[in-house]
Order: C-alpha cells, then sequence, then structure tokens
C-alpha cells in the first residue's frame, strides 16, 4: 500500500477545545462542531459535574413516569466514542488559569487553545431560615429529582399516611414539581410570592385561569405569600413550614422552585467580566472578555440578558461551532415563547405577550367552566399579531406563533375559538422563514428544503435532518403538515401498498373485507387485487379473514395462506423441526401441568428451556411428531401458545397482592384473565401484555404493548410498550380504571389496533403514526371521539366468543392431520439429514464442523435421529 | 424422450393441497412438490434450502413476483422462480428443477439429474 497515513505529526498540530459543562448546550456544540467535521482539526474535551452525559433536562419531570434516566440520554452516546472527542463524567473544573490556559480539574491540569463555558444555571434557594433541613430539595438534576421521589417514597412508608409536600414559587419550575409531587401521591401546595401563577408568562387573568385548573385537579394554591422559616419535627426531618403572616402548614417535604442564577462563579474567580445580575458577559460571537474563551447556554450574558431557555442556548452552540471553524455566525437575541404542560394543563406564551408594544390591541376568550383563556395580542390597526398567550387549552400555539409580526387575515378571534378552524396561514401558506421550530430554530424554508432539496420523504428524515421537533415536541404537528404538504407538492407519492398484488394499506384491506361479504383470498384476489399473492399478503389476508370470520387456521383455503410457522401452529427453527409451547396463561402453571410437560419433554427427546415470556418452550419437534406431542398436552388440559402466531403471547404476571407483601390487588389473576379473554386474536404484529401488582413493576408491564399496574384504587393501564430493536416504555393512558373499565380500555385499544395498524408494526409505532398520538387514541378508546366504540366492543365480543383452540380442533380432524406428513409418499419417515449432539445434558443441533464430522463416521457423541412414535 | 421407467410415482395429485407444499422422497432426494391453483401444474424443486441448508422448502410460501410462479423459502424467506428453480433474490443460487408430470389421476417426477 501506498497510501498515505496521517502522521503522528500531523495528529500534534490538532488544537485542543476544552467545554466546561456537560449539559444541554455542550452536547449540542459538540455535536454541531462534529458534523462540520470540525473533530479533525480540534481535540475535543468535555468536563462535566455530573454523573450522567449530556440529557435532556427540559423532560426532567417524565423521570416521574418513565423512572430510567438513560431514556433522557441526548444522541445515541456514538458522539462520546468519538476518536477526538472525550467526555470526562464526575468532573468538576474548579479553576480556569487564563495566562498558562490550562483548566483545573480530576485533580490534573489541562491544556486548551479555546474554552467554552457552558456550566449552565444552578437553582437559587432563597435565605429562608430551615432550607437545609433533610426533606428540602430544588429541582435541576437527574439526581434531584431521584432523591426527590426517593424522599417521598420512603416518608410515605415511614409515616403511614400521605406525604403532605411544599413548592415554594409558582412558575413554570415550581408547578413541574407540583406536578411531580401530585405524582408521587403527595398531597400538594404551591406557594407563590407573586399575586398570581405564573407571573413571568401570563398576566392576571391568565394566571387565575390557571389557579382554578389547578386547584379543581387537588393543588392547593397559595399567592401573594412569602415563606418565612421551615421548622424541623422531633426525628430533624423538614416538618413545618411558616409563612410571613405567622400562618403555617404541614410538610413533609418542600421543594424550591424560586429560580434559577447562572453559574459563573468560575468565570468569577478567574477575572472574566460579568454582568451586574450574573451571567458571563459575551459578545454577538458569543466571545467574552478573554479572546480564547467563550460562553453559551443559560450562563452566558449576551444582547442584554442571560436566556433561560434551551433554544437560544442552541443558537449560541451553532454560532461558536461557526466561529471555532472560521465563520462569522452571531447571536442576535431569541424567541423567548414558551409552550408547557404542567400538571396536565396546556400554558403557552409567545411574542409580546404582555401587550408592551405602544397601542397594542389585546382580544381575549375565556370560558371559565372549560378552564380556559386565551389572549392574542395584536398591531393597532388590530391586523398583525404581536404575540399571545393561551391557558388551558393551547392547540392554537403551534399555528399561532409562526405567525407573530404577520397579519392574521380580517377576523383574529377565529383563531381563539375551541378547536380553532385550521388557521389560514399553517401549512401551505406559512413564508419561508417563519420559525417554526424554536428549540432548535428551524424555519418553514428549511424543513420544505429538507424535502425538495435534501431527500427527505417522510417526518423521521425530516426530524433527522432538520433536528425540528426534537426537543420539546410542540412543533411536531406543524412540521408534519408542512412536510406532507411539500412531499404532495414534490409529486412524492410515498406508496402504501402493501405489495405487488394489492394496492391497498392493510388497514384499507381490513375495511374493504369488514364492509363485504368476502370470506376467501381468492375472492378477495379477484375483486381488489391482481397476480397470485405472495408471502406478504397472503398471511396478511388470513389475520384479517380470521378477526372477522373466526374461521379455524387450516380451514380450506385459509391453510395455502398461512405463514410458515401457522400453518403447522409451531414455530420453525434452524434445522426445520419445530418448536412446542403450550399456554402457561399469567405464567402460572400446578406442578402437575410440570410434570406433563416434562414428561412429554422426555419421551421426545426435546430440549427445554424457559422462555423470556414466563413459559416453557419444547424444541427439536419434527413436523410428523407434532400431531403426537399435542396429543398428549391437550388431552392434560393445555392449549396451543400461539408462539408462531402475529397475535397474543403472553400476559407476563407478577405473583401480586395474594402472596407479595406489597401487592395491592390480585395482579395475577387479573393476567390469566386477560390472557384468556386475548387468545388466539390476530394481529399485525405480537401483542405483549403485562400485569404488576404494585409499582415495583416485577412484570415488566411498561415494557408491553398493553401493561397494567395495580394502584391502591385499581389499575393504571400503560399502551405502546415493547422490547426489540427500539425498546419503548409504555406511556400512560388511563389512571385507577376498574377491572370492568380497564378490560373495555383493552378491548376497544386493541381492536381498534388489529383494525387500523400497518402490516408487522407493534403498538407504539402504530401510535405515533396517528395524527395527535396517544391523546387521540385515548380519544377514541375512551371518550368514543370516532362512535366506533360499540363497534369495537362487539367485535371483540365475538372474538372472545369464537374462540377455539387451534391444536385441539387440528387434532379432531383427519384432513388437517395429513398436513403434518414429513413425506407426502412416508409420511412417517423422519427427515434423515437431521443430527444433534449432547449438551449439558440435552441435546442440539450439531453444527456445520459437527455434521462433518458425522458424515465422515467419526465417532463422536453424536447421533442421528431414528424414528419413533 | 425419456421412456416410462425414469419417472417416479409419488402421490395422488388429491394428495397436494393447492397453493401449499409437500415433501416428497424420490430415489433417496428430498423433493419439494407444490400444485398451483391458477395454472394447474405441479411443480418440483429441492427441499433443501441452499441458503439454511435445512430441508424445508415444501413449507414455504407460494406466490408470484411478475406473472412468475414463486416459492419463498420459509427460513428466511428468499424467492425461488418455482420454473426455473432460480433465486430472485440472490442470481449465484438456485434450486435444481425436476420434471413432473400428472398421469392417471398420480403425480411422478422425473429422477435421475438429467
Ligand atoms: C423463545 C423466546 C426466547 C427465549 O428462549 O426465551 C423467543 C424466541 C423467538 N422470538 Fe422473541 N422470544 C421470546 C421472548 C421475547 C421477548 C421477551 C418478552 O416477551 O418478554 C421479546 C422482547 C419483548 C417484545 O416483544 O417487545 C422478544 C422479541 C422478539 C422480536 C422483536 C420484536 C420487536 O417488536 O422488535 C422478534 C422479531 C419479530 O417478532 O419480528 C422475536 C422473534 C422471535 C422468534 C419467533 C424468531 C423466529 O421467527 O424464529 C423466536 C422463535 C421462538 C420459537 O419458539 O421458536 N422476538 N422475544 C421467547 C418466547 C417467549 C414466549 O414464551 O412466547
Ligand atoms: C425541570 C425543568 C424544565 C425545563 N423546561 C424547559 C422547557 O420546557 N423549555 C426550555 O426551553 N427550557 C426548559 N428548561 C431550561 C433548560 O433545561 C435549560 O435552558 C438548558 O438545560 C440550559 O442548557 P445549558 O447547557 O446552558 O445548562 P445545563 O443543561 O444546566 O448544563 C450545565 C452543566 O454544566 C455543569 N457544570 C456547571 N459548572 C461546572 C463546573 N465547574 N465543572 C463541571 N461541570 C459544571 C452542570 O452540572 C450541568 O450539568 C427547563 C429546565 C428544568 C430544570
Ligand atoms: S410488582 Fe409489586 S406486587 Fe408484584 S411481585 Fe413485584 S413487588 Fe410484589
Ligand atoms: S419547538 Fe420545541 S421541538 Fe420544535
Amino acid at each position: 500500500m501506498t497510501s498515505a497515513l496521517p502522521t503522528v505529526h500531523g495528529m500534534t498540530l490538532k488544537k485542543k477545545l476544552a467545554v466546561v459543562g456537560a449539559g444541554m448546550v455542550a452536547h449540542r456544540l459538540v455535536e454541531a462542531l462534529v458534523e462540520r467535521g470540525a473533530d479533525e482539526t480540534w481535540d475535543i474535551e468535555v468536563f462535566g459535574d455530573e454523573t450522567r452525559p449530556p440529557y435532556d433536562r427540559v423532560a426532567l419531570t417524565s423521570f416521574f413516569s418513565d423512572r430510567d434516566p438513560e431514556d433522557l440520554l441526548l444522541g445515541d452516546g456514538s458522539l462520546w466514542k468519538r476518536p477526538g472527542v472525550r467526555l470526562y463524567r464526575n468532573s468538576v473544573v474548579s479553576r480556569i488559569d487564563r495566562d498558562a490556559k490550562q483548566l483545573h480539574a480530576r485533580n490534573t491540569t489541562f491544556q486548551y487553545d479555546k474554552l467554552v463555558l457552558a456550566t449552565g444555571s444552578y437553582a437559587m434557594v432563597p435565605p429562608v431560615d430551615g432550607s437545609d433541613l433533610p426533606g428540602c430539595f430544588v429541582y435541576r438534576t437527574v439526581d434531584d429529582v431521584a432523591e426527590l421521589r426517593q424522599w417521598v417514597l420512603d416518608r410515605e412508608a415511614v409515616l403511614g399516611r400521605k406525604v403532605r409536600g411544599a413548592v415554594v414559587g409558582g412558575g413554570l419550575l415550581g408547578l413541574e414539581a407540583a406536578g411531580a409531587l401530585t405524582a408521587l401521591g403527595a398531597d400538594t401546595t404551591v406557594v407563590e410570592f407573586a399575586e398570581w401563577l405564573m407571573p413571568l408568562q401570563v398576566d392576571r387573568a391568565g394566571g387565575g385561569a390557571l389557579r382554578r385548573i389547578i386547584e379543581q385537579m387537588g393543588v392547593s394554591v397559595r399567592t401573594s405569600t412569602a415563606t418565612s422559616r421551615l421548622k424541623a419535627g422531633r426525628d430533624g426531618k423538614v416538618a413545618r413550614m411558616q409563612f410571613a403572616d405567622g400562618e403555617r402548614i404541614p410538610a413533609d417535604v418542600v421543594v424550591f422552585a424560586t429560580g434559577v442564577r447562572p453559574r459563573d462563579e468560575l468565570a468569577r474567580s478567574s477575572g472574566l467580566e460579568v454582568g451586574e445580575r450574573g451571567g458571563v458577559l459575551a459578545d454577538p460571537g458569543c466571545l467574552t472578555s478573554d479572546e480564547s474563551i467563550y460562553a453559551i447556554g443559560e450562563v452566558a450574558h449576551i444582547a442584554g440578558r442571560v436566556w433561560g431557555l434551551v433554544g437560544p442556548g442552541y443558537t449560541m452552540a451553532e454560532v461558536v461551532a461557526d466561529r471555532l471553524l472560521g465563520g462569522t455566525a452571531a447571536f442576535e437575541g431569541a424567541d423567548l415563547s414558551t409552550k408547557l404542560k404542567l400538571l396536565g394543563v396546556d400554558v403557552a406564551s409567545f411574542g409580546d405577550a404582555f401587550a408592551a408594544t405602544n397601542g397594542s390591541l389585546e382580544v381575549v376568550y375565556a370560558d371559565p367552566t372549560a378552564g380556559v383563556y386565551k389572549k392574542l395580542v395584536m398591531s393597532d390597526d388590530a391586523r398583525t399579531l404581536l404575540g399571545g398567550m393561551l391557558v388551558g387549552d393551547a392547540s392554537a400555539y403551534t399555528n399561532l406563533r409562526p405567525m407573530v409580526g404577520r397579519a392574521l387575515g380580517s377576523d383574529p378571534t377565529g383563531w381563539l375559538l375551541p378547536e380553532g378552524m385550521e388557521p389560514p396561514g399553517a401549512g401551505a401558506a406559512l413564508p419561508d422563514d417563519a420559525s417554526v421550530c424554536s428549540c432548535n430554530n428551524v424555519t418553514a424554508g428549511q424543513i420544505r428544503c429538507a424535502v425538495t432539496e435534501r431527500g427527505c420523504t417522510d417526518m423521521a428524515g425530516v426530524k433527522a435532518c432538520t433536528r425540528a421537533g426534537t426537543s420539546c415536541g410542540s412543533c411536531v404537528s406543524l412540521v408534519k403538515k408542512l412536510v406532507d404538504v411539500q412531499l404532495a407538492e414534490a409529486g412524492i407519492e410515498v406508496s402504501t401498498a402493501l405489495c405487488e398484488h394489492f394496492p391497498y394499506t392493510r388497514a384499507q384491506l381490513f375495511d374493504i373485507v369488514r364492509v363485504s361479504e368476502i370470506s376467501t383470498f381468492s375472492e378477495l384476489l379477484a375483486q381488489h387485487g391482481s397476480g397470485h399473492g405472495c408471502d406478504i399478503c397472503r398471511p396478511v389476508a388470513a389475520s384479517i379473514l380470521s378477526t372477522l370470520r373466526h374461521s379455524h387456521v387450516l380451514d380450506g383455503e385459509n391453510a395455502t395462506l398461512q405463514d410458515t410457522n401457522d400453518h403447522v401452529m409451531a414455530n420453525m427453527q434452524k434445522d426445520g423441526t419445530y418448536s412446542v409451547v403450550p399456554r402457561i396463561a399469567g405464567g402460572e402453571v400446578t406442578p402437575e401441568g410440570l410434570i406433563v410437560i416434562g414428561q412429554v419433554a422426555s419421551d421426545f427427546g426435546l430440549y427445554t428451556k424457559i422462555t423470556g415470556g414466563q413459559r416453557i418452550d419444547m424444541f427439536g419437534a419434527r413436523i410428523e411428531q407434532l400431531p403426537a406431542i399435542w396429543k398428549r398436552l391437550v388431552d392434560a388440559g393445555f392449549e396451543s401458545g400461539h408462539a408462531y402466531g402475529k397475535s397474543l403471547r403472553t400476559v407476563k404476571s407478577c405473583v401480586g397482592q395474594s402472596w407479595c407483601r406489597y401487592g395491592v390487588q390480585d395482579s395475577t389473576t387479573l393476567a390469566i384473565d386477560l390472557e384468556l379473554r386475548y387468545r388466539g386474536l390476530r394481529s399485525p404484529h405480537k401483542i405483549k401484555l403485562g400485569v404488576s401488582g404494585c409499582a415495583r413493576e416485577c412484570a415488566e408491564a411498561r415494557s408491553k404493548d398493553v401493561g397494567i399496574i395495580a394502584t391502591d384504587k385499581g389499575w393504571n393501564m400503560y399502551v405502546g410498550g415493547n422490547g426489540g430493536f427500539t425498546p419503548r416504555h409504555a406511556q400512560l393512558f388511563a389512571e385507577d380504571l376498574t377491572t370492568e373499565e380497564l378490560v373495555r380500555a383493552i378491548d376497544r385499544f386493541l381492536m381498534y389496533y388489529v383494525r387500523t395498524a400497518d402490516r408487522l408494526q407493534r403498538t407504539a409505532p402504530w401510535i405515533e403514526s396517528i395524527e395527535g398520538g396517544t391523546d387521540a387514541v385515548r380519544q377514541v378508546v375512551l371518550e368514543d371521539s370516532l362512535g366506533i366504540g360499540a363497534d369495537l366492543d362487539a367485535a371483540m365480543a365475538a372474538h372472545v366468543e369464537h374462540y377455539q383452540d387451534e391444536w385441539a380442533a387440528t387434532l379432531a380432524d383427519d384432513t388437517k392431520l395429513a398436513r403434518f406428513a414429513s413425506f407426502v409418499n412416508a409420511p412417517d419417515t423422519a427427515d434423515p439429514d437431521l443430527a444433534y449432539v449432547e449438551e449439558r445434558g440435552q441435546r442440539r443441533p450439531a453444527d456445520e464442523a459437527e455434521r462433518a464430522v458425522l458424515i465422515a463416521g467419526a465417532s463422536i457423541p453424536v447421533r442421528t435421529e431414528e424414528v419413533t412414535v | 424422450m425419456t421412456t416410462h421407467e425414469t419417472w417416479t410415482r409419488v402421490c395422488a395429485l388429491d394428495a397436494l393441497v393447492p397453493d401449499r407444499g409437500a415433501a416428497a422422497l424420490v430415489d433417496g432426494h428430498q423433493v419439494a412438490l407444490f400444485r398451483l391453483s391458477d395454472s394447474g401444474e405441479v411443480h418440483a424443486v429441492d427441499h433443501l434450502d441452499p441458503f439454511s441448508r435445512a430441508n424445508v422448502m415444501a413449507r414455504g410460501l407460494v406466490g408470484s413476483r411478475q406473472g412468475t410462479p414463486t416459492v419463498a423459502s420459509p427460513m428466511h424467506k428468499q424467492s425461488f422462480d418455482l420454473v426455473t428453480g432460480r433465486c430472485l433474490d440472490d442470481p449465484d443460487v438456485s434450486l435444481h428443477v425436476w420434471p413432473t408430470r400428472v398421469a392417471d389421476g398420480w403425480v411422478e417426477v422425473r429422477n435421475g439429474s438429467a
């Protein structure tokens, strides 16, 4: 090879960039640098004092529902594994020596050519007596919220009653914290010094509306109230909160959410200039008073202020990335619009929300009974939108925010009505320079360009290419609209056809069969398709016909449609033999049942293994042995476990209330009942359920398509979880349902899925594909917004009524049994090529090397299968 | 033309379910037979799946691609042309094809590798 390798000398020419702070903005900076190939000229070292790699602080509160901090991590982690990029966790930078261009961390010094301060903010705790007592928290990091959660759970157990929580601060962080406490089961009081809640985002009337909604949720609110001290109980832990007016309330946990301050101590101690009220002073290029040091994110004071949102921080990160590569990008200020969902209440404010512009007019729509307050701020001629605030229903936010500074048309009030009529500016008409995603600073033009010039053909592509919609998510519906319009205009038709034989989606085919009399594949093909079918459309048709016509998998023409596994009702293994999985509903099995399985496996020489689905799999059954094996199992009361079907697999259970000392409901009985209810239900992909007897979640219900977790009052239902290649945690769907309500909700959810999902689409991607996502599905399932509830109920009732065990029915029918011949002219002859070796006391298929030896006739302990049964 | 002796009688035509395969032993070879519902023809190819080396082709799904009758391997779904035996997903791979005929309601396969 003659190609020149990079020389060691060449590598030493790389400059060193140090990034102090490993938060959201630091992450974006490194990402932006790597994207532009800057890691070829820069060695990048990032120092963070937290234990985790950068995570999504904006979504911190989801920790309470998802519980897995890993889910919050930004990016897929590969960024930190690149050569030339290094992340030091647990590493406080204690000092910067600007003359020597060195920083101090990890008890050593690091050299830098350029340094970026991205140290963010800290949560401010007001000087209140007792604010350092055990039980007082702030709300900034994953560790903060993890400790808070543990505290509440521990106190509840020790006190043996509901925990009383108090949140100091009624701004956005305070309400997030109140939401978290409430979710943990605490009685919560929010204490706000100002006259109304969220004084920075909404006006008095908006604050009033917000208060009413929040109080209805059982959260107490005290405004115009100053906290004067906290007192401990006998155990030394916080117990009471006292106000300036002398009044006091009990409090077992206190969260301070009284604002944040820039973490500029490092900058101060190294002599950098800081703003009067904190923040490292920097110019529009993000350069501080030291020309080797930049400041970005919440710690930076640029364009007259510090910026407490992630969007402006990301812009600063892009500016510095550009500057480091010789560019001239500048930060000129940013949009401070926000949309939040606090305690389930939408609050949004954008543009000149407080009508500070001279002569501006306000248009207000308020519906106190519905808990809605909406205000638009218009220019003096009532034509141009200047800003607005939305409380209770912020659905108009996504469409309105990009319209700031633009004419709204003749009647702006139309934008405020409930279910706000599709505003004229949305989608197609939005000008190219209108900002659509404020978190990531993406304009309508950039989204259009992603489709027309960068070849994106779907939402996922546009998200990856522009980052629009990847932070707070509030812009997703608008982005999607733009993408759809652009795709249509570009004449890009994304084919939704199932395969070359049917120009329909699976959902459309389902509807065709549902409203017709068609009951065979040949009729379907003749009337709506072409050709001879294939391994894609045949199984889909089999699944649909099974759901709608309830016939046996091997009845008549059905048999020709079944995928290999369904055709013999077993799973094909690598050597062409099959596995046998009897149903063990909820994982519960009697000792006698276990003995039968053991005896059958032993008699037929089958390898046995406990599966990940709480049941037992027997491997190595030859096709002609399947009926004899199943006869034994069926006679002993077992039935098909449908391990082969795109259908219900298992309902995983925990032992629950009947044995477990923590269980609050009978999770095992519910799991068994559900498994028996949905067994045999054919679906677009496999379906798994799980039921846990308490929040400890031993049944891993949240990794299932439908997960159920017991509560004191009933059952919480989660949907859209799965393991596999793209693991998803199921999302909360409904709370505290009775068993009856739960079963109905699951019935409808599953039937709606069976009807409308795509082939091989699990519930999570299905939910994502529905406009409106989980909320939209919830409306269909719980509020019957499409008016199909009764229809779905009836369909599930018919499924339950027509269920029959496929194996029992097969054993009773000689024509079906004829399908299990090994050879049509030698029905009981075993495949002579099968070969096995023994391992850990059981057999497994011989691998290639072992087979070679076997064929050469050597005498290793290998045996070919002899004909049995 | 070949003589009668080289044809092996395998099974009654009725024993083959239309659009589903069946394995047969023909002179020591494992053969996969397919009776198609539209053309009424019977095709015979290797039962051995060249990709997985397991004897499973008869358990694959039949279908068509651009009008060509096909069978998909049940193991990893590669499609094969039932007429030529050619793999449609990998031109380097093919199944051996056995000539077949139906005589007096019996399916016969011509053995030997000619
Ligand atoms: C036997 C078992 C592994 C074991 O030894 O424990 C198993 C074995 C197979 N799994 Fe699995 N899976 C088994 C539990 C799981 C689990 C764990 C669970 O259910 O808690 C998962 C992750 C959870 C999930 O599904 O969300 C799992 C995720 C998959 C996936 C990925 C699905 C996805 O959405 O990405 C596949 C591929 C597929 O279905 O397309 C798969 C496919 C398969 C197939 C069917 C592959 C195949 O076509 O041959 C395997 C053959 C089963 C057989 O009996 O021959 N298996 N598989 C488990 C049987 C459970 C049961 O009793 O029915
Ligand atoms: C609960 C919550 C909800 C929020 N919701 C929203 C929202 O909806 N929309 C929105 O726009 N913004 C929201 N924010 C604000 C947003 O999270 C911040 O604007 C953003 O995280 C700022 O990024 P940053 O990188 O500047 O700072 P950070 O993400 O705070 O990162 C700074 C990092 O530097 C570390 N660090 C500090 N000093 C040192 C040192 N000397 N040595 C080593 N490491 C150091 C810190 O520990 C921290 O990990 C929310 C914040 C919280 C807490
Ligand atoms: S989830 Fe709860 S009830 Fe079930 S076994 Fe675990 S701790 Fe016990
Ligand atoms: S506006 Fe937050 S992700 Fe787009």
